[in-house]
């Protein structure tokens, strides 16, 4: 399954070689063109079915995770580490890790409950206070097999929850593994323009891939496809859930770093309600994406996000509905026809 | 200019949502420059073509005005919503917003009859008299903006969206007023500044000026009580040295200076210690460019009542004007 192969391949921002290698895979089949540029973006060309079109669209997934970065030893033999991209510490805490490209796997350490004081045991330690464990008796130990510098990545497996008619899926790295397979998908269609379809890397860290692919493909406008924060637990406040789970593709009106192009965003939304496609705007001004970037490229591209609602993002482990990202595919393929 | 200012802040436009604005601007500079355009982003640019011996200079001054988007809408017909750049919490109870389509909100707080705190976000709301969600004549997504009406106090004007029609008003006198000289000059009235000076970005990579210039208003320290500052009103445009976003070109600075001086306009000198303009992200643009600020000084920035003297107005369209009708030595 596509969505398996991309949630469990490795790709910290910065070190995205396993994911693009799975993606180009992937991809090479459906595209005229496939290249990586300096910055490692996956750049996939497939040439319109109007010559005369003209027009350029560009759809961007970032294929990068957030994890961690191997940054020091410490005497015992256990690991010191640096967050690459959004992390809360709190997720952090007795989480299996694997580090490096030889994928040493680790735990996330803390010293147990017997040795925290009992009003210590509510509140969250800072990731500076965590360690990395490999099973190292000293530092020399841990430096045979571990460098500075090593990406580490969550070990998490993915899996699909279907007893009872139910159609979720639970990994890692949706945010924006789950708009990587959207994109996949989306290269299987046929368009009069020509499409490229970017993978592109750094998002985590400030929209950087996104910022230098914008660059070279000049396209006339951009669509982003998204993993995005859903909190729909229980509530008793009526006010805003960004995205519900199962209420389809969640369309962006602004967020922290964009305001959507007018066009593109009521051709999202006409589209979705004439075919009968469910859909939800994303109800908060929260977040950034890979669009921030490229809505500023050169003289300016109309853009916009669409994004599959994921619980718990940026954390080891979190959840989507496969029928929200079937709704995904649906609502951008037919929007694009419409263009 | 003061029925053109009247027109400009009372304009609606939040960030993204300029258009009545670019209509008001693109109607008064119609047939008075040599051509007039607006970029995908919606920036409208009008050139004033010079005779071909002096440099490309671009002025940007913002369109878009801060407000809010709605969020949600609860069961009851309230709404949530979230700022559209630097709004202050501190200015929001009890004021007034105005949607695209003319509704008129009131922002209320919860539990108003016994918390007079300052509000966070998530405890503020804007009541549109509906009773029910279905009865909201707005929805997720839709943006409003103060709705405060011009007023003419004599020496000084207030009004909402002084930042940046203010500026606005200036540069499209200057256009009229300045002398077609060596220079090919580029009037930007940008979007999306309020937000990171976005529409200044892309129409410098647009333009590709040799020297830029934002206008726009700086906040004065000239009040009761007020932390001082190295600006007040009325005493003329101040040339901005620097602020948090950009440390200005001294070539221009100068450049600014020199003229003020030979004209005999009185200025101030600014040196601002938070926010910034345009000219942040046009001094970026492609291999660089030298840029300034032209600043209007301006009391209770971000309110829906932004003060401006009338003098400062008009002497920054005189000083602008002479800017541009001479030749550029830095």
């Amino acid at each position: 399954m596509i969505l398996q192969q991309l949630s469990d391949a490795r790709g910290v921002s910065g070190h995205e070689n396993d994911i693009r290698k799975v993606i180009y895979a992937l991809a090479k089949p459906l595209a005229d063109e496939c290249r990586v540029d300096a910055l490692g973006n996956l750049i996939c060309l497939k040439r319109g079915s109007d010559a005369s079109d003209g027009r350029k669209v560009m759809l961007a997934a970032h294929m990068d995770e957030i994890g961690l970065m191997v940054v020091g030893f410490n005497g015992d033999g256990t690991l010191q580490f640096e967050k690459v991209g959004g992390i809360d510490d709190r997720v952090l805490l007795a989480k299996r890790v694997l580090l490096g490209d030889k994928q040493v796997p680790g735990v996330i350490g803390f010293p147990p409950i017997h040795l925290i004081p009992r009003g210590q045991r509510s509140q969250a330690p800072d990731y500076e206070k965590m360690a990395i464990d490999i099973g190292a008796n000293s530092a020399e130990e841990a430096k045979k097999r571990v460098d500075l510098g090593d990406y580490v990545s969550f070990d998490t497996h993915f899996e699909q929850l279907t007893s009872d008619g139910l159609r979720m899926a639970k990994g890692k790295a949706f945010d924006d593994r789950a708009g990587c397979a959207v994109l996949l998908s989306l290269l299987e269609g046929d368009y009069p323009f020509d499409l490229y379809a970017v993978f592109t890397t750094q998002e985590e860290v400030g929209l950087r891939g996104a910022r230098v692919a914008a660059y070279s493909v000049a396209p006339d406008l951009a669509i982003v496809l998204e993993g995005t924060i859903c909190d729909d637990l229980p509530n008793k406040r009526d006010e805003s859930p960004v995205t519900r789970v199962g209420n389809g593709p969640a369309i962006t009106f602004m967020d922290r770093s964009f305001i959507a192009d007018k066009g593109l965003f009521e051709t999202l939304v006409r589209t979705a309600k004439e075919l009968g496609i469910p859909f939800q705007l994303k109800q908060a001004i929260a977040g950034g994406t890979d669009a921030g970037a490229i809505h500023l490229s050169r003289e300016g591209v109309p853009a916009v996000t669409v994004a599959v609602p994921a619980r718990s993002i940026h954390a080891p482990v979190g959840m989507i509905s496969m029928q929200d990202l079937e709704y995904t595919v649906q609502l951008v393929q037919a929007a694009l026809q419409r263009l | 200019m003061k029925t053109l200012i009247k027109s400009l802040v009372e304009a609606w436009g939040p960030s993204g949502y300029e258009g009545h604005v670019r209509t008001t601007l693109s109607g008064y500079l119609a047939g008075q420059v040599d051509e007039i355009r607006t970029d995908s982003m919606g920036n409208l640019i009008a050139l004033k073509k010079g005779d071909g011996s002096g440099k490309r200079v671009m002025i940007a001054s913002h369109m878009d005005e801060i407000g809010i988007a709605v969020t949600h809408v609860d069961a009851k017909g309230f709404l949530r919503f979230g700022p559209v750049g630097g709004v202050m919490p501190l200015t929001l109870v009890g004021n007034r917003v105005r949607f695209a389509n003319g509704t008129i909100g009131v922002i209320g707080r919860e539990d108003w009859l016994v918390e007079r705190s300052l509000p966070t976000w998530k405890q503020v709301f804007v009541d549109v008299g509906a009773t029910c969600a279905k009865d909201a004549p707005v929805g997720i997504g839709d943006m409003g903006a103060f709705d405060r009406a011009f007023c003419d106090l004599g020496k000084r004007l207030v009004s909402k969206a002084m930042d940046d029609r203010i500026a606005c008003a200036i540069a499209a006198q200057a256009a009229l007023t300045m002398d077609p000289g060596p220079n090919d000059v580029y009037f930007v009235f940008t979007v999306q500044e309020e937000v990171g000076t976005r529409g200044a970005m892309v129409s410098a990579f647009g333009i590709a000026p040799d020297v830029a210039v934002s206008v726009d208003v700086t906040p004065v320290g000239d009040t009761p009580e007020a932390t001082p500052t190295s600006v007040v009103l009325g005493k003329g445009p101040a040339v901005k040295v620097k602020d948090s976003g950009m440390l200005a070109h001294p070539g221009v600075k100068d450049w600014m200076v020199r003229t003020a001086e030979n004209t005999g306009i009185p200025y101030q000198l600014e040196v601002l210690v938070a926010g910034t303009t345009d000219a942040y992200s046009i001094q970026t643009s492609r291999a660089g460019v030298p840029a300034g600020c032209l600043s209007i000084p301006c009391r209770y920035v971000h309110t829906p009542s932004e003060m401006v003297d009338y003098q400062d107005v008009t002497l920054s369209v005189d000083l602008l004007s002479a800017l541009l009708s001479n030749p550029i030595t830095m």
